[in-house]
């Protein structure tokens, strides 16, 4: 295979991805609802009650609504990685999967040409939830605009990564739920998503240290301090970490001689 | 001497304690037409699984036209079309954009992908629907849409799982006329696995199969000698009933 037939192949992978995210409208606009609701009515309701007091990466004292923002950006970047988990379960179970797994092009190449896809999604996601906070008055500095993107893609490829790591142990569509309430809602709620870790730490000791081991957290810090063209060394660092071991598990979950999908059977094969 | 085109050596794969293939070896020779006899829970779409690599192989070697799946996984895949008994189709794509999907995941450009795809389509008398949604197509429509799609790369042998599974009878007759019409055109070797006796031809090699057993292995009529039968479902009875594991 020539670097010309991996280009037309990654091509076409991104391609049926952004297709499929065409197709389906209503995934767009849920996506982009899930954090205006958080924006407009939680944030509204907790700026009296929590305070933010001055921490890096912002230099002044700041609006709860401005705090939660990368919070919630990391928010549609984990829903849009647990879609596309959702979406890899749909192919098995329809077939799909087959026709991706059976090109002869490596299979490490093709999940990661799903990934690519995936996380592309997110960040077109990201930016129209930016374009609507601009119009709330959440102005991060231009140039934030552009530092960001580097954080979303790496953030992009870490959920999407865990999300297909997830997606090889689900073994049905119904089984889907208990991602929502096993893995989505602890990892937004026990990071720095919502409340600054401080805050957390004068509540509860262990739930800060949870907080603080907890990749998501991360996730959010690189974006926040992106967003304000600074560099978070040990956000970054955990992130890509995590994006490098997800990643592997995926591909060791997707090996037919090794992984999961090995020990009981192939993606929505029959018996 | 030619490797066949599909060769498979002391093949056995087990679901936990339960054993779907037992010792399976035969080979399908280059250019011919094979067929697959096996009831339900033979063992058929389990062998399907490991050539199509989709299952692991852990005993025994597989080889499609000589390229060892264990060990030249991308060259072996290269030369394999398969069509699945269940339907592999994007039903949100319209024809013509699964079958780009399948060009891309095969490394063939967008411009050689829609001339093939018009010649096939037009093979399989679907040339007017390649802007249809598949979801709108009859369930004969999409088989031959599949079948289609999968000699978009120009395999050398193509693999088809019970392909007339949940078609009419005329349907069922249309397409085994069409892979036949098309493997005598394109050249290649078929492995077509079937309950049915009745898709069977005189011409045909048979592999029967049975209990994860291959029962019996030749000619149609070298089947009718060992078995003493006067027609294939004869033979496949007597086959799968005397003896039987």
């Amino acid at each position: 295979m020539t670097l010309a037939a991996y280009a037309i192949c990654l091509k076409g992978i991104v391609w049926r991805e952004g297709l499929r995210f065409l197709h389906q409208r209503e995934r767009f606009v849920s996506a982009l609802v899930r954090p205006l609701v958080w924006l407009f009515i939680f944030a509204a309701g907790f700026r009296q009650v929590l305070g933010i007091s001055i921490i890096p990466p912002y230099e002044t004292y700041i609006l709860y609504e401005v705090y939660i923002t990368p919070g919630l950006l990391a928010m549609i970047q984990l829903f849009n990685g647990m879609q596309s988990s959702l979406s890899m379960v749909y192919d098995r179970e329809m077939g799909n999967m087959r026709v991706l797994l059976l090109s002869p092009f490596p299979r490490w190449f093709l999940l990661f040409g799903k990934l690519i896809a995936g996380t592309l999604v997110s960040v077109l996601q990201c930016y129209a939830y930016l374009l609507i906070a601009w119009l709330w008055d959440i102005e991060p500095p231009p140039l934030g605009y552009l530092t960001v993107l580097p954080a979303f893609l790496l953030v992009g490829l870490m959920l999407g990564a865990l999300g297909m790591l997830l997606s090889s142990l689900i073994k049905q569509l119904e089984n889907f739920a208990g991602v929502m309430n096993f893995v989505i809602f602890p990892m937004f709620f026990a990071s720095s998503a919502l409340y600054p870790l401080w805050r957390v730490k004068e509540g509860s000791p262990w739930v800060y240290f949870i907080c603080q081991i907890n990749p998501f957290t991360h996730a959010v810090e690189l974006i926040r301090f992106a967003l304000y063209n600074q560099f978070n060394p040990l956000a970054f660092a955990v992130v890509f970490g995590c994006t490098l071991v997800f990643m592997l598990g995926a591909l060791v979950a997707y090996d037919p001689s090794r992984g999961l999908m090995a020990l009981r059977g192939a993606p929505g094969a029959a018996a | 001497m030619t490797a066949p085109a599909l060769e498979a050596r002391n093949v056995s794969h087990s679901y936990g304690a339960r054993k779907a293939l037992d010792d399976v070896s035969f080979s399908v020779a280059r250019g011919a037409f094979c067929v697959l006899l096996g009831l339900n829970g033979a063992g058929k779409s389990t062998l399907f699984s490991l050539v199509t690599r989709l299952f692991a192989l852990r005993r025994g070697s597989l080889a499609v036209m000589g390229c060892d799946l264990q060990r030249e996984p991308r060259k072996a895949l290269a030369q394999l079309g398969v069509v699945f008994q269940s339907r592999t189709l994007d039903l949100d794509l319209t024809v013509a954009q699964n079958f780009y999907y399948h060009a891309a995941l095969h490394g063939i450009g967008k411009a050689q992908a829609n001339a093939r795809t018009q010649d096939l389509l037009a093979a399989v008398q679907l040339a007017d629907r390649a802007g249809d949604k598949v979801r709108n197509l009859s369930g004969g429509q999409m088989r031959r849409v599949e079948i289609a799609r999968a000699l978009l790369h120009r395999p050398r042998l193509l693999v088809l799982d019970e392909p007339t599974v949940g078609l009419d009878i005329g349907a069922r007759a249309d397409i085994l006329k069409l892979v036949r019409g098309l493997i005598a055109s394109e050249g290649m070797s078929v492995l077509w696995a079937t309950h049915l006796t009745d898709e069977v031809f005189e011409t045909d090699d048979v592999i029967v199969l049975h209990k994860g057993f291959v029962r019996a292995n030749g000619s149609v009529r070298s089947l009718l000698e060992q078995t003493g039968a006067t027609d294939i479902k004869d033979a496949f009875v007597r086959l799968i009933g005397e003896g039987a594991p």
